[in-house]
């Protein structure tokens, strides 16, 4: 039993990591091939990467990556692909800091009301997608499309500009800033008393809590409990799961509203424990990138942070090469590569996977094989 | 004299811990429709696969007309003019079937395909192998039997001469399977070799020239249909007696289980299923028969809650249910077995346990409240396949790595594990061995005398007969007799089913 769930997990990673491999080898040609050291920049990039205020700033870049893969991964288990949390996340943190600003609460309460209007906000835009795909037959990928397209090319500046601007500050759109019971405290102390010394100006964004409990969330309602397990056989077997008695709809349009729900939270982490209100320069494409970091996540809660935390990775050490003349570019070739051919190899292991198991089955029922036939018949010939 | 087309020298293919073949023998004569027939697991599709190159062999000889070949890949086969088709089509549905006989080996003129000399050449095999269809028909406008002709003409196509045919008649209603038979004859007065895989011994005793029974990857031997019986050749392959599926004494009760009242569905202005109604009481089985497409599968989708009546209603224990959701109705106790079970019965690649608990998850021991209870599920699923024998190394292996035999088992047993009051079966032993088989009938026999209402739908008439207590025939969507299998002859259904006799 163990030893099978040692193989089972070697099989799950062994696809992630040799696409990895095969990125970072292709990158490597590409810098090679533009006349740099691949080796230099990749130990340039480790090395910058070693030390306090950069692994937080890693940590801090992974936390909307990995609550944006949390929100499409969940919808990847039943086989709906919700490429709209770029624009849920987005509509989210306007209307959120704009509703939080507004207020006065305690703490804690001021913060959980922030936090529910975002879910409230994501949910239900993507609840639209969803409810189109269930009622009227709409693909959720074109709706989620549209969705964005309406958000990101429109409304949110309609919105900001006409009802939400904060009307004092006149060089930059922006909403009124949240009041400190708003926002969220950082992580420092919390290091500093198991003692990690925490540099002038670096923070652990306190969001990093939420983003492990969302983590923790996500693989028990996926995976313990009954939704879950419609959930997923929704997605391995529509029909299948059809005839068990799931509701389809009623499973598309729930499944789309707690996606939406999460993506509401990817601009949380930045809303909350940095800007305090939102702008014009509010982060965009971190609903996009958790495609990326979900696809190589596998859609795992587990699997998911290794790949925002390398993503995160990828993108602060980024920095260091510029210093160092060297193409920063490469990231993006490098991050390109990993999606192909991450695609590439889970199916190549999903193959070898298969045949491997087909036979160990045959394998471990060797022996007789009519045997237990023959015993049916004979049953049935004394009767 | 003429060498054999294909001869099988001691062949001999293991697998990890399996004997697939072990010292199989046979010889196939140039022109004549030869049988291999065995129970599931009994090797005749790992041995179609060597002879086809997609297996080596660990042992033995393949010889073709008389030489020594040895395939490494299909590739191979297809050269020394050998030709699969396969159960399941692999045929594209938006190509017309021009496009798909030549795919991979179009004709060319220039770069573009050059349709006229494939028309021709299609049009040629065609009527020289009595296969006549339009070329230029798109796939997706074929019937099953059609398509099925669209696959052996792609493999004459390719040149063969020998034609490997596995389970051609599984998928096929009797019409189609007529034809098809006209077809192989065809083929065979044109000099063609047939080999013909099948678990159907009377059409095989109908269309074979000779038949080869395998067991436990072992030939028992090869006999002639004029030499032996139904009877002896399903003797040959189980080693024992064949079951007869007959009903000992009759445990029907009065109180009715469910009931169809004026049921009637329309689909796009067409009426599927017309008015139909029936009953079905505690320890009866209700057999619907029935040539596909006559309404049976809406039938089912409509005691199910897949799909709502246009009109009429459905009563389970005297409650009008004709609103209510699969869910509810799967919770108040009705069982299903699909007809498809890969497609509407399994999760393959999910372990055995999530299918087991599939239908059955609001259930105890498979979930308590909102979570699922895992230990329960696989201590119920171990359970499942102790009892129903659905041979897997344990429950934690994907469905797909069970054969289908063993697939069918466990949707049977996590069906009657439940101890449903409504058993809804479509097709129960479909592509299943005799062995399993038998073990099914005995399941619904027992559970039937336990109280349990069955509705049979199959094709298999001889299933339907011997397990059924009343017998309704549909056809275009109503019921058009009732029957009493203890009297009826095949004779007596089969023109009910073709509508001769209504």
């Amino acid at each position: 039993m163990n030893r099978d769930r040692l193989r089972r997990l070697g099989f799950a990673l062994l696809a992630p990591v040799s696409a990895f491999a095969f990125a970072v080898l292709i990158s490597s040609l590409a810098l090679w091939a533009s006349g740099n050291d691949p080796f230099t920049a990749w130990r340039e990039m480790l090395a910058y990467a070693n030390d306090t205020r950069r692994m937080i700033s890693i940590v801090n870049r992974a936390i909307p990556l990995y609550i944006s893969a949390l929100a499409v991964g969940f919808a990847f288990k039943m086989n709906l692909f919700n490429i709209g949390v770029e624009g849920q996340y987005q509509l989210a943190a306007l209307m959120a800091a704009a509703v939080g600003a507004s207020v006065d609460l305690p703490g804690p309460i001021h913060v959980l009301l922030i936090l529910v209007v975002a879910m409230g906000v994501g949910a239900g835009w993507a609840g639209i997608a969803g409810v189109l795909k269930a009622y009227r037959g709409v693909h959720e990928v074109i709706a989620t499309i549209m969705l964005n397209a309406i958000v990101t090319t429109g409304l949110l500046a309609y919105l900001l500009g006409n009802y939400l601007r904060d009307r004092s500050e006149t060089q930059i759109l922006k909403t009124h800033d949240l009041p400190a019971s708003g926002r969220m405290p950082s992580l420092n102390r919390p290091l500093a008393a198991i003692g990690i010394d925490v540099p002038q100006g670096a923070n652990l964004q306190g969001f990093l809590v939420i983003a492990i409990l969302l983590g923790v969330a996500f693989y028990v309602v996926v995976s313990r409990t009954r939704f879950g397990y419609d959930l997923r056989a929704s997605g391995v077997n529509p029909w299948a799961a059809l005839a068990s008695g799931v509701h389809p709809k009623g499973m598309i349009v729930k499944t789309m509203l707690i996606s939406g729900a999460l993506a509401g939270l990817v601009g949380m982490s930045q809303l909350l424990g940095f800007f305090g209100r939102y702008h014009q320069d509010f982060p965009t494409g971190l609903g996009f990138a958790g495609i990326a970091v979900a696809l190589l996540g596998r859609n795992h809660p587990a699997g998911m942070a290794v790949s925002a935390l390398l993503f995160g990775f990828l993108s602060t050490s980024a920095q260091i090469l510029d210093l160092r003349d060297i193409p920063k570019e490469i990231i993006d070739i490098l991050q390109a590569t990993v999606l192909l051919s991450v695609v590439v190899s889970y199916e190549l292991v999903r193959r070898l996977v298969a045949a491997s198991e087909v036979k160990a089955a045959a394998a471990a029922t060797a022996g007789a094989a009519t045997q237990p036939a023959a015993a049916a018949l004979s049953e049935e010939g004394d009767r | 004299m003429e060498p054999p087309a294909v001869e099988l020298r001691g062949i001999a293919k293991r697998f990890p811990g399996v004997i697939a073949n072990d010292d199989v023998d046979l010889v196939v004569r140039t022109g004549e429709v030869h049988a291999i027939v065995g129970e599931n697991g009994a090797g005749k599709s790992t041995l179609m696969k060597i002879l086809y190159g997609m297996q080596a062999p660990d042992e033995g000889t393949i010889l073709v007309d008389g030489a020594e070949v040895s395939f490494r890949s299909p590739k191979d086969a297809i050269a020394a003019g050998i030709g699969m088709v396969h159960q399941h089509f692999m045929l594209a549905d938006n190509l017309t079937v021009l496009e798909n006989v030549v795919l991979g080996l179009e004709p060319k003129r220039g770069l573009a395909l050059d349709r006229a000399s494939a028309r021709a050449r299609i049009v040629e095999l065609g009527e020289r192998y009595g296969m006549v269809i339009d070329p230029d028909t798109l796939v997706e406008h074929l019937g099953v039997g059609e398509r099925q002709r669209v696959e052996i003409l792609k493999v004459l196509y390719r040149g063969a001469r020998i034609l490997i045919l596995d389970e051609p008649t599984a998928v096929l209603v009797p019409q189609e399977v007529e034809e098809l038979f006209a077809s192989l004859a065809e083929l065979k007065s044109q000099g063609v070799t047939v080999i013909f895989i099948s678990h159907k011994l009377d059409e095989v005793l109908q269309i074979a020239d000779s038949i080869t029974v395998i067991r436990a990857g072992r030939t028992v031997g090869t006999t002639e249909p004029a030499a032996t019986t139904a009877r002896e050749l399903a003797e040959m392959m189980v080693g024992s007696e064949l079951p007869k599926p007959d009903t000992q004494g009759s445990t029907v009760t009065e109180t009715v289980e469910l009931e169809l009242d004026g049921v009637t569905l329309e689909e796009t202005g067409r009426t599927v299923i017309d008015g139909v109604s029936m009953r079905v009481r505690r320890g009866e089985v209700v057999g619907i028969a029935g040539v596909e497409g006559n309404g049976q599968t809406e039938l089912v989708d409509i005691i199910l809650g897949l799909q709502a009546p246009t009109s009429g209603r459905v009563l389970l224990g005297g409650e009008d249910i004709t609103q209510a959701s699969t869910r509810w109705r799967r919770n108040q106790g009705v069982g299903y077995i699909p007809a498809d079970r890969q497609r509407h019965g399994l999760l393959l690649p999910s372990p055995l346990w999530e299918n087991a608990m599939l239908g059955h998850q609001d259930v105890v021991p498979f979930s308590r409240g909102p979570w699922v209870n895992r230990r329960g599920a696989r201590v119920r699923t171990a359970q499942i396949a102790e009892d129903f024998d659905v041979r897997t190394p344990g429950v934690d292996v994907p469905a797909h790595a069970l054969s289908g035999g063993n697939q069918q088992k466990l949707i049977v047993g996590r069906e009657m594990a439940a101890e449903p009051k409504l058993l809804v079966a479509g097709h129960p032993t479909r592509g299943i061995d005799v062995g399993a088989q038998a073990a099914v009938w005995t399941q619904l026999r027992e559970a039937r005398s336990k109280g349990l209402a069955v509705l049979l739908v199959s094709a298999d008439l001889e299933e339907l007969i011997g397990l059924s207590d009343t017998l309704l025939v549909m056809y275009r969507g109503r019921i058009v007799a009732e029957l009493d299998p203890q009297t009826v002859t095949p004779q007596e259904l089969g023109s009910y089913m073709t509508g001769a006799a209504a």
